[in-house]
């Protein structure tokens, strides 16, 4: 390792090219091993591991988006958790058209719950539904005006701190409330559910699974692309500085409302195609996804692997999941409790969460001589001539 | 013309002037529930001219500052930039824009940033989204930073995270950050709380270099670095204009040293 970190070319690459290197050789790994190593053999990759891997992937790109507004703008978003459902909902209407007539009441044109409603024609806001395009504009339109609305009334009015967060809990409860009821035609309290084909593939073949895998891996590589490329410009930084001082940006001649709301859409857009992506794969959406809890369970994510950097929030989406699958399979009542208690720790014990820890750990290994480190490391107050 | 379709200002080269004056405050009222915090100020400020304002704890000269960046807004008055440019239209960072530049009484700056990106947000120019999302730095700007830098005295600090300054550094820092933006007029709230001799010494000789060029208002309590500065000086009482005139002046005046300078005449 010490070596390694020591090559001149990789001393020059930035986290973008680590963590889409990272991604790439291990979505080529879990592709490998998943059509070439037959089932029993050592390096085998199950069918139900790449399915996990991808609903893995689907959070990780969620954190990012919940990264950017919290970590980078100081905006704590407890409803990220909606903007990841309607991006889910947009693709799972696509999917119910998709089912034709060969759902349970073998109606052509309309999805099952609605025949059970003795509804008779699609409603107004289904139309467009059957077409990838309209569906593929929808994943990134719906998130991305609620969260224009909210933002515009929360942001230009300066709501912040604690009461912007309750405003966040309290969008996504009503709409979770709204998802429920049958009247909503979005299918109640069961969701959307049965899929059968995404783009003509069947929903149950494992090459399918496989393809959406490949294709959430590819996403999260382009959202945190885009996120390093906002993060390190000018954007960025005017991002950072609202965090930090927000009426100092404000005399410096910039309006951190109209900033506070473009951060707030693009990472409602990204929270949106992560929820697209998750659908097919986990084969249903339902109202649950609004549920305030999951849109904490999101900030945990972010704040175990650390906040304010792109690559922790991947890290902590993807190890408290995994932790979560482990655990559930064990004790799933106590898993809200461990949770909890993962929160606090790494609160005390990891304020940079684990993303700060793997910092200092490189440093130990292969200190980085950039600039500003090696700067910080003399004492601040110097004498000014 | 300065303002563009909606209204935004875009640059302060061509404000109006003509009466030599940059700055109208007229019949300026504010209150906080129910407690007088301006009470029908009147303050004149030419163009060019360094002014001094001073004034007790509470007297208002904060607030004063609050109401000619668009902080607050005042009851009743009036606050010109120039002829032509009612203050009370706009927001903050428009008015920020207009060329109105302020320092804080309490030293702001981006911490979590470098102190060279500290000046790099602050310059003028465009500060769209869209123009902030695809910004590269031209060599003109790098030359102004540098420059800004150098009067500063933070070329060795320039790679430092701001948060990491000492009290006097960010205080000038966040000077920096004003004349980055080549603002008309600068507001500096007790730019020299907490320095240190010899930076207080430094800070008094960048301050009245300035002058001139831009319009300077210092917000003070240290009376030897207003009398080391002020050209003019502007005594605030009780949300009003109690004295204005030079330092000598203002030490004769009956009602100040009743008020104000009574204790500190004997230092003085
Ligand atoms: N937002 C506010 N709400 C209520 N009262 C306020 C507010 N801002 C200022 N005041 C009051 O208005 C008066 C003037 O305050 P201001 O800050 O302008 O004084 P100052 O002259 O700057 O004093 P100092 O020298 O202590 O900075 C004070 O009595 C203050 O308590
Ligand atoms: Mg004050």
């Amino acid at each position: 390792m010490n070596t390694l970190l020591n090559y001149p070319v990789l001393k020059k690459l930035s986290s973008l090219h680590w963590v889409i290197a990272i991604l790439f050789a291990s979505t080529l790994y879990v592709t490998v091993c998943n059509l070439f190593f037959a089932e029993g053999t050592l390096l085998h990759v199950s069918d139900y591991t790449v399915s996990l891997l991808g609903k893995y992937l689907c959070y990780a790109l969620l954190a990012l988006a919940v990264d950017l507004v919290w970590g980078y703008c100081g905006i704590l978003s407890l409803g990220h958790g909606a903007f990841f459902a309607l991006g889910g909902y947009a693709m799972g209407m696509y999917l119910m058209r998709q089912i034709g007539d060969r759902g349970v009441y073998g109606n052509p044109e309309l999805p099952d719950f609605m025949v059970f409603l003795n509804w008779t024609e699609l409603p107004w806001y289904w139309a467009g539904s059957n077409n990838v395009l309209f569906m593929i504009v929808m994943v990134f339109v719906g998130p991305g005006l609620l969260a224009y609305l909210f933002g515009s009334l929360a942001f230009r009015s300066r709501v912040s701190g604690v009461y912007l967060s309750i405003m966040t809990q309290a969008m996504t409860y009503a709409l979770l409330l709204s998802f429920f009821r049958n009247e909503m035609g979005f299918g109640g309290n069961n969701g959307l559910t049965d899929f059968k084909e995404i783009f003509a593939y069947s929903l149950q073949s494992p090459d399918t699974k496989l393809a959406l895998f490949v294709a959430t891996a590819i996403a999260l590589a382009a959202g945190y692309a885009v996120s390093h490329f906002i993060m390190n410009s000018k954007m960025g930084r005017v991002i950072t500085a609202i965090r930090d001082a927000e009426d100092r940006v404000r005399f410096v001649g910039y309006q951190p409302a109209h900033f506070k709301v473009w951060i707030f859409v693009v990472s409602a857009m990204l929270a949106g195609l992560a929820g697209a992506l998750y659908v097919p794969q986990v084969g249903i959406i339902n109202p649950g996804e609004f549920s305030p809890l999951n849109s904490i369970e999101i900030v945990i994510w972010v704040a175990v692997g650390g906040r304010g950097t792109l690559y922790g929030a991947l890290i902590g989406a993807v190890v408290v999941s995994y932790a979560k699958t482990r655990f559930t399979a064990i004790m799933p009542e106590a898993w809200l409790f461990a949770l909890g208690g993962l929160f606090v720790l790494s609160t005390l014990l990891l304020p940079k969460g684990l993303a700060g820890l793997l910092d200092k750990l490189l440093n130990q290994i292969s200190p980085r001589q950039t600039e500003t480190t090696a700067n910080a490391e003399k004492p601040a107050a110097v004498e000014v001539k | 013309m300065i303002v563009d379709s909606k209204g935004a200002l875009l640059s302060s080269q061509d404000l109006n002037t003509k009466h030599g004056m940059i700055l109208y405050v007229e019949g300026v009222s504010v209150s906080f529930d129910g407690f007088k915090a301006l009470n029908d100020l009147n303050l004149y400020i030419k163009d060019g001219e360094l002014r001094c304002l001073i004034g007790a704890n509470g007297a208002g000269k904060t607030t004063l500052m609050d109401v000619i960046t668009g902080k607050t807004r005042p009851d009743k008055g009036k606050v010109n930039f120039g002829q032509q440019i009612d203050l009370l239209t706009l927001n903050e960072s428009e008015i920020a824009r207009a060329g109105i530049g302020r320092k804080f009484q309490k030293p702001t700056v981006f911490e979590a940033l470098s102190v060279f990106e500290n000046i790099e947000l602050s310059l003028s120019g465009d500060k769209g989204i869209y123009s902030t999302l695809f910004h590269k730095l031209s060599g003109a700007q790098k030359d102004k930073i540098e420059e800004v830098l150098y009067t500063i005295g933070l070329i060795a600090e320039r790679n430092y995270p701001a948060g990491r300054l000492s009290h006097g550094q960010k205080q000038w820092l966040e000077i920096g950050m004003l004349l980055a933006a080549e603002p008309r007029l600068l507001l500096v709230d007790e730019p020299v709380a907490g320095m240190t001799a010899q930076e207080t010494e430094r800070t008094a000789e960048l301050l009245t270099s300035l002058a001139g060029k831009h319009s300077v208002v210092v917000v003070e309590h240290d009376m030897a670095f207003v009398r080391s500065i002020a050209r003019k000086v502007t005594v605030l009482h009780e949300g009003s204009v109690l004295a204005e005139g030079s330092m000598d002046e203002i030490q004769e005046n009956r009602a100040v040293r009743e008020v104000y300078l009574g204790e500190e005449q004997a230092e003085l």
